[in-house]
């Protein structure tokens, strides 16, 4: 069956844990229909992809309204990861990966990895701290090139 | 063929009506030539279905029998979606 949506380019630019899955399960959810799928991750994106920070994201408890959790509660030490916790068991039930293990599977289904450079610089970074599946660090300029056909949407997160 | 019930999108709605012909008939509209590999992940997949376990990418990866990128190399463009119309079972409902 043809469809419109040719390639999806998704640019995640934050660390909360249900950024970081939103964008791969849809990264995901493209290659299992036929459709090209990349990501690049700029500014607190890039914290999903650091090896040492893969497995500690969190959700966040403040200054989301969908918590449904006084915001001065959600800053009491320890929430975070209360609230994390319980996110991670619930998408377990699902079964769905760990940040780390998705990655693999993302890479393997095909799915290109990107790092932003100007990000990369900011925070100091090199690409040793980055995970080995990636496949390279760029420019926005070099990923906007990669949107040069018919068929390609752009997706901020 | 003319006799397998199939839905609108062309996965079989008897699975009890799948024999390896028809596997292969299908495969052949999907442009896939089927291979011994091929086969042995399509028993997976019918081995799964009946102990009616929900199939995913995750699965796959843990199956022992093929890895994610063998799996989209033999099934191009939407592996889970192709391999189970060959199959002859449901395509999958899963997000992941």
């Amino acid at each position: 069956m043809a469809t419109k949506v040719k390639k999806m380019l998704f640019i995640l630019s934050k660390a909360t844990l249900d950024n970081v899955y939103a964008a791969f399960i849809m990264a995901n959810g493209a290659r299992m229909e036929g459709i090209e799928a990349e990501i690049f991750f700029t500014f607190f994106g890039l914290e999903a992809i650091q090896k040492k920070k893969i497995e500690h994201l969190h959700v966040a408890t403040v200054g989301n309204p969908a918590m449904h959790l006084p915001t001065m509660l959600g800053g009491l030490p320890g929430m975070e990861a209360i609230a994390t916790k319980m996110m991670k068991k619930e998408m377990e039930k699902l079964d769905m990966p760990p940040v780390g293990e998705f990655l693999e599977i993302l890479s393997d289904s095909g799915v290109k990895l990107w790092a932003c450079k100007l990000a990369v610089e900011m925070f100091h970074l090199s690409e040793k701290d980055l995970i080995e599946d990636l496949d390279g660090i760029l420019t926005i300029g070099d990923f906007y090139n990669r949107a040069n056909e018919d068929g390609t949407h752009l997706l901020f997160i | 063929m003319n006799n397998i019930k199939r839905n609108d999108q062309g996965y079989l709605t008897d699975f009890s009506q799948w024999t390896k012909e028809v596997g292969e008939e299908i495969a052949k509209e999907q442009n896939i030539e089927m291979t011994d590999k091929h086969w042995e992940v399509i028993s997976y997949l019918q081995d799964k279905h009946t102990k009616e376990e929900a199939l995913s990418i995750r699965g796959i990866k843990k199956s022992g029998i093929i890895n994610i990128k063998e799996f989209y190399n033999l099934f191009p463009g939407g592996p889970l979606k192709k391999s189970t119309m060959i199959a002859g079972i449901p395509k999958p409902k899963s997000c992941i």
